[in-house]
């Protein structure tokens, strides 16, 4: 497989823009196999956006993203999808298939992609379901769940594949403490014992802290700090300390974009 | 002036731009089309079930009305002629030839097609198709294909059941208030009725169904993925459809006759 380097996923120069924004201006990281990794940084700098290039729902303007060493911007159709069935990603809202019951929906990639037979079927989803605390909901409809609901039964679809690579955007939101733990548990378990990489999107500074082994945090369409967590959470930089410690001044714009405050509220912007 | 006439070059490139996406967008449906119909016949069955169920009621209560009205109509025209038997005829040939493929396409429209709109629209806007595609599975040929056959499948099924519902509306104004001798009103309806105008109906209802399940499904997987782009793009549907059904029903008739 690849080229057996320790990275997986490597990005080089990446450049992405949504209309006249720059999201990413010369972007570079990678993710080391079999490692946890995290991203972090404020809201809007592009956690989402970088997770949907890196599986090809988005193509960058400049750069190159490479995943086990091949250039995923030169895939056809086909082998994107072969790529993306390594694939398994739990979305940030969990995207559960609102016209099928919790059972099917974590059955939904056996049923498209497998010939297995349903008794072996309901063993697996089944299996998936009670790793996150929801066996007892297989026969819900997704509107009957709640949000953090919701956000486990897409986990366990995400794993039904066996994939290799998960990615999670914000997988800790609304869950309570306890769930928390249990997941946080989960993801650690199984990169540990299947040897899954995973990349974790998260704010959660204290969750990730516990499960990734690499964190990276984005700022202004760069890498601005990275490191296991320990040494950013004591890292001197301004910059890291602001966010580790969630302060309102600093390098990290808290505002998105703007004209100047008082120019806008004097009308004198237009 | 010279402002005018760069919008016009303007929407007028736009409008190209998007008839072109829209013809890739029905040859993309017809390429998964026959893998779907073969591979996976139970989605599109159910879709069927869907479009066709969500319109039946409504289609069957206009039916009785239309075929009521058409009759009501006929009779008070026929009869200035003395030819109160022809209220049968004049009734069926209306409801067979236009009236069951254009007002149950419009009916259609309004039901099923805003439903596959909508419904597309919102896995759109929540992220079911990003992650059908991240599941490796092509929400096109999933999600949008058996919709879009579904509706076509439903369509001609609605037309006839329409129509059929239509002549007993037509029987009951005709033969039950007003008289019409049964008999008469039944043979001229056998005798004048050729297999030609059936044919007529049912193309139309083919075209019909294509275009107003087309028109449907493409709405939904363009949808602008908000709230209010999903509520734009149901309206749109509604309105396109009417006006692009009216407009072919004219130019088959011209063809047909
Ligand atoms: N469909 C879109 N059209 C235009 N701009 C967009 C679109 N989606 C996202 N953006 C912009 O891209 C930027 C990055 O968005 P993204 O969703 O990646 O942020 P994020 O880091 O995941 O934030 P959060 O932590 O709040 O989820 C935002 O500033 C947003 O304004
Ligand atoms: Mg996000």
């Amino acid at each position: 497989m690849g080229d057996g380097s320790d990275n997986l996923i490597e990005i080089r120069n990446l450049k992405y823009s949504r209309g006249a924004r720059p999201i990413f201006d010369g972007l570079d990281l990678n993710i080391r196999r079999g490692e946890v990794t995290a991203i972090m940084g404020p809201s809007g700098t592009g956690k989402t956006t970088l997770l949907r290039l890196i599986t090809r729902q988005l193509i960058p303007q400049q750069g190159t993203i490479l995943v086990d060493g091949i250039d995923i911007s030169t895939l056809n159709t086909s082998h994107l999808y072969q790529l993306r069935r390594r694939f398994g990603m739990l979305f940030q809202n969990g995207a559960l298939l609102t016209d099928l019951s919790v059972f099917e929906n974590v059955a939904f990639p056996l049923r498209e992609h497998t010939n297995l037979s349903d008794r072996l079927i309901r063993h697996i989803v089944l299996t998936k379901l009670h790793a996150v605390g929801l066996r007892g909901a297989a026969g819900l409809m997704p509107a009957e769940l709640s949000g953090g609901m919701a956000r486990r039964v897409a986990l366990a679809r995400a794993m039904v594949m066996d994939p290799d690579i998960l990615i999670y955007d914000e997988p800790f939101v609304g869950l309570d403490p306890i769930s928390m733990g249990v997941i946080v548990r989960l993801v650690r378990r199984m990169n540990d014992a299947l040897g899954i990489t995973s990349i974790i999107v998260s704010h959660d500074v204290q969750e990730v802290a516990t499960v990734a082994d690499c964190s990276y945090l984005l700022s202004d369409g760069q890498v601005a700090a990275s490191g296991s967590p320990d040494e950013l959470s004591t890292a001197t930089s301004v910059l890291v300390r602001q966010f580790m410690h969630g302060m309102a001044d600093g390098p990290v714009a808290f505002h998105y974009d703007a004209p100047s405050y008082e120019e806008q509220l004097l009308g004198r912007d237009s | 002036m010279h402002r005018t006439a760069q919008d016009i070059y303007d929407s007028f490139v736009e409008f190209a731009r998007t008839f072109g996406a829209f013809q890739l967008f029905f040859l993309r449906l017809l390429r998964h089309s026959p893998s779907m119909l073969t591979s996976r016949f139970g989605v599109v069955v159910g879709q069927v079930y869907n479009a066709g169920a969500l319109s039946l009621v409504i289609v069957m209560v206009c039916g009785l009305f239309v075929g009521a009205v058409l009759a009501l109509q006929a009779y008070s025209n026929m009869s200035r002629f003395n030819a109160e038997d022809w209220t049968g005829v004049a009734a069926a040939l209306a409801l067979l030839k236009e009236l069951g493929p254009v007002m149950t396409a419009i009916l259609f429209a309004g039901r099923a097609g805003t439903a596959l709109t909508s419904e597309i629209g919102l896995m759109k806007a929540t992220d079911q198709l990003s992650a059908m595609e991240m599941m490796a599975v092509n929400p096109v040929r999933r999600v949008v294909v058996p919709r879009f056959l579904g509706g076509v499948i439903a369509m001609p099924l609605l037309a006839a059941v329409f129509s059929a519902v239509g002549l007993f509306g037509a029987h009951l104004v005709g033969v039950e208030l007003f008289q019409v001798d049964v008999g008469s009103f039944w043979q001229q309806i056998q005798l004048m009725v050729e297999p030609a105008d059936v044919r007529e109906g049912i193309y139309k209802s083919i075209v019909f169904g294509i275009a107003a399940s087309l028109i449907a499904v493409w709405e939904g997987y363009n949808t602008v993925p908000t709230a209010e782009g999903v509520g734009r793009a149901t309206t749109r549907t509604v309105v396109i459809t009417a006006i692009t059904v009216l407009v072919f029903d004219f130019m088959i008739t011209a063809v047909l006759i």
